[in-house]
């Protein structure tokens, strides 16, 4: 079995009247990269900066490399804790070349040149060893930031939206190479984002936080394809849930049949979860719904359908396929795959 | 702003070689050696006091912090004669500390007049030149620096050397600057505790119409000043020193104190009650005094008229000419606006009685109509304060996002209009905190009232030195809390409004 590199267990902290984080539970095991999304407000990066040490929880247990550094009697002051962090706006000091940043968490003695050296080729530094923090590039800071955390070979990294200063074309090359650099470093990391586009690239695993929980952890496809909650769902992509009726072991909706997941605790209150790319749409003077909305996405046209009992689907369709709003359709469930059914807030697959 | 400086040029090279050996005597060269003792003195001991204090007041949970952070920026309000004669009357012989010690048999007290009264006053007064700064820049800076230094293993005391100290560096030299350039030009201190440094020989050799010899010594002030300005902008360093950050950063973390709490507080009320609270009594005391036996106090009626007409005029003055120098500057970047700010920055470091000096020059040359008249003090005055208003305009110019004023350029305003309409209204606290820094400074400056004045013209910084100078100490005192009083209106606004931005 993997040791755990890091637990929290009920973290609780509330800034005033504020619950930032309400009762989270989380582990990682060593060398993984565990991506903690959600929208802002959160808690993610509380949570984060509860496990550097950053802040202190009001309630429950954090354990980095097996020891207990915040608990019930325990506080270990963020030097002791054995994390490396990179921050959103990176922290390069400002009066310290890219050589004695990368340098300042390393002991003194003939290791350190040598481990600099590491940290410099691992991130690809060489030549900008002697450069101040603002004569680099955005992406470059960001490299630095992440082989200064690195370099003293933390139990685990912590990441706190460390993209997102940086323009979207340099963002999605720096996510693979921060990915490669975790990678082979063989760090345990904790990634906070917003983005679920950078958690999927990033992450080998993806807790989803809400209000200062975590709602589901999962790898990047089982998040995306068999979210556990509705709220998970909605915010992993476009998502419409329609009514379905249960008889004979089969669900009957509006669009169409779909087969019963086993195990539904209930026939009642049950709702099929449709994705834009599971239902298929065709013209027809008799269809039984009306365009209301096109969006155009370059390789796709998105449409929003008005169902004749009020319901609404989003499908999307090549560029090819170009509707005006106004036009009927009919539209059917295509989704190639068993769907997604929610009975209140929980999801079953068929 | 620079003919008076020209014409100090032209005047010491016109008198030639005697100058030259008048200057290379030895007394000069002790002069010189004196007002940089006591700058350098006046300076370290000023950032040794600061820096803690800066750090308290802000990153700590010492009990009533913004009391404290008020409470210690005030003594800028003192004049340094002011707190001269107070020095003399307390610590002085036969002063009052010898009185309550009498009958302890302390007869003697270590000599005050000289390089400790002086070093002592300078140090009480200017010390929050640097703590005003150093606070901003602990306001400002990104804690997440100090954070990472934390989590990269290094403990509180190695975080605040290594980390904090460094990033506070351009403030206290900034902090440092002002002080050591206050220092040298410091006059009212200096020549009542008759501590012989360039300010107070230059006045005197004016006295005794040696005049070439006072330009001479006057220039020689302005080349160290300048001196010191460089060294300054070397000091920086070459790191770039600006916030990196956009977003919103959480603020630090405050410190708590503990124990520790004691000695902070002590440390806190010893330097308020040396430099605010033991004045303030003092100047009482001698007024009720003086009033108690029936001295004729109420004479100064028309020396603070006086000050306050002066006052309101170069401020007002000083505002006209710095809007436009400001929005030139930050508004139209160019080489002409470079060299007209790198110049305002020279203003910093002209002490007023060469100002002074060099406007009596010209006076008498160039500008005979105005010689001995208030113009040529109110001009003065602006040629002196001029940078310091300029800077807060400026500041609060940088501020402002220019998409503003192009925001309302594209809704149709004039670049006047948009100027009128967009811009001015959010420069207003700027112009209001230069108004009042100019207020402030002109209420204070002595030695250039005192040379510019016209005859019979006195306001209440000449009637106090000159009434210290006496030994009329009741009047002194009483001139000297007037003046407190007066320019703690502009500083209330200055520090109130400080507080409210965080400096």
């Amino acid at each position: 079995m993997t040791p755990i590199a890091v637990r929290c267990a009920g973290l609780s902290k509330a800034f005033g009247e504020v619950k930032a984080v309400d009762g989270l539970d989380l582990s990682v095991d060593k060398g993984e990269v565990l991506v903690l999304l959600g929208p802002s407000g959160c808690g993610k990066t509380t949570a984060l900066r509860l496990i550097a040490g950053l802040e202190l929880p009001d309630l429950g247990t954090i354990e980095i490399g097996g020891q207990v550094v915040a608990g019930p009697g325990t506080t270990v002051p963020p030097e002791r804790r054995q994390v490396g962090m990179v921050f959103q706006e990176y922290a390069l000091f400002p009066h310290m070349s890219v050589r004695d940043n990368i340098a300042f968490g390393l002991p003194q003695g003939p290791l350190r040149a040598e481990r600099v050296r590491e940290m410099v080729s691992l991130a690809s530094l060489e030549s900008l060893e002697a450069r101040m923090p603002h004569q680099l590039s955005g992406g470059q800071q960001q490299r630095v930031a992440l082989a200064r955390a690195l370099a003293p070979r933390p139990d685990v990294l912590l990441l706190d939206e460390p993209f997102s200063n940086l323009d979207s074309a340099l963002r999605n090359q720096v996510r693979q190479e921060t990915r490669d650099i975790l990678k082979a470093s063989g760090a345990t990391a904790v990634f906070v984002t917003h983005s679920r586009d950078e958690a999927m690239v990033i992450g080998d695993l993806i807790a989803v936080m809400n209000e200062g929980r975590v709602e589901q952890v999962d790898t990047p496809e089982r998040i995306f394809h068999a979210p556990a909650t509705r709220y998970v769902a909605r915010f992993m992509g476009l998502a419409d849930f329609l009514p379905a009726e249960s008889s004979d072991g089969t669900l009957w909706t509006e669009l169409g049949e779909a087969p019963r997941p086993a195990g539904l605790p209930s026939d009642n209150g049950i709702d099929v979860m449709v994705r834009p790319d599971d239902v298929n749409m065709w013209p027809s003077e008799s269809g039984r719904g009306v365009i209301t909305e096109r969006s155009f996405q370059g390789a796709f046209y998105l449409y929003r359908v008005s169902l004749a009992s009020g319901s609404v689907v989003h499908c999307l369709k090549p560029h090819t396929s170009e509707y005006e709003v106004g036009a009927r359709v009919d539209v059917a469930l295509d989704p190639g795959h068993p769907p997604l059914v929610f009975v209140g807030e929980s999801s079953y697959i068929g | 702003m620079f003919i008076p400086l020209a014409y100090l040029i032209l005047r010491t090279l016109g008198a030639g070689a005697e100058v030259l050996d008048l200057l290379f005597r030895f007394r000069n060269l002790e002069i010189l050696v004196r007002s940089v003792l006591l700058a350098a003195a006046v300076t370290s001991a000023s950032v040794l006091i600061a820096v803690p204090l800066a750090w308290l007041t802000v990153r700590t949970d010492l009990p009533f912090r913004g009391v404290w952070a008020v409470l210690t920026a005030l003594p800028l309000v003192i004049p340094s004669y002011v707190a001269g004669f107070l020095v003399i009357l307390v610590l002085g012989p036969k002063g009052m500390l010898q009185g309550w010690l009498e009958p302890l048999g302390v007869d003697r007290l270590p000599e005050i007049f000289g390089f400790p009264g002086a070093a002592l006053t300078l140090i009480l007064l200017s010390y929050p030149y640097v703590l005003l700064p150093v606070r901003a820049a602990l306001g400002n800076l990104d804690p997440s620096l100090e954070e990472t230094s934390r989590i990269l293993g290094k403990g509180a005391w190695a975080t605040f050397f290594r980390v904090t100290l460094p990033l506070l560096r351009p403030a206290i030299a900034a902090g440092a600057l002002l002080v050591a350039l206050y220092t040298l030009s410091d006059f009212g201190a200096v020549s009542l505790l008759q501590y012989e440094t360039f300010t107070w020989a230059i006045y005197i050799q004016y006295g005794y119409f040696a005049r070439d010899l006072a330009a001479a010594l006057s220039l020689v002030l302005v080349v160290i000043a300048l001196t010191i300005l460089v060294l300054e902008s070397g000091a920086r360093g070459r790191a770039g020193y600006y916030r990196s950050s956009t977003g919103t950063a959480s603020p630090a973390r405050t410190v708590r104190l503990g124990r520790w709490r004691w000695p902070a507080l002590a440390f806190c009320s010893a330097v308020v009650l040396l430099s605010l609270a033991m004045p303030m009594s003092v100047l009482g005391y001698w007024v009720v005094r003086g009033v108690s036996a029936g001295e004729p106090l109420l004479s100064l009626w028309s020396q603070a008229g006086n000050s306050l007409y002066v006052s309101g005029l170069a401020a007002l003055v000083t505002i006209l000419a710095a809007v436009p120098i400001a929005t030139l500057v930050v508004r139209y970047p160019g080489r002409l606006s470079g060299i007209l700010e790198r110049f305002t920055y020279v203003g910093f470091a002209l002490p007023g009685v060469v100002v002074a000096l060099a406007l009596v020059f010209f006076g008498v040359r160039v500008a005979t109509p105005l010689y001995q008249t208030l113009g040529i003090l109110i001009f003065a005055y602006v040629v002196l304060f001029l940078p310091t208003a300029v800077g807060a305009i400026r500041s609060s110019l940088l501020q402002i996002d220019p998409a503003l004023e192009e925001a309302a350029r594209s809704l149709g305003r004039t670049p006047f209009r948009a100027l009128v309409a967009v811009t001015v209204p959010l420069v207003r606290p700027g112009i209001l905190a230069g108004a009042a820094l100019a207020f402030l400074l002109t209420m204070k400056e002595l030695p250039a009232t005192l040379i510019l004045s016209p005859i019979g013209f006195k306001t209440l910084a000449t009637s106090v030195w000159g009434a210290a100078e006496e030994g009329f100490f009741a009047q002194a005192a009483t001139g000297g809390l007037l003046l407190v009083l007066a320019s703690s209106v502009p500083m209330a606004f200055l520090v109130l409004r400080g507080e409210r931005r965080g400096w």
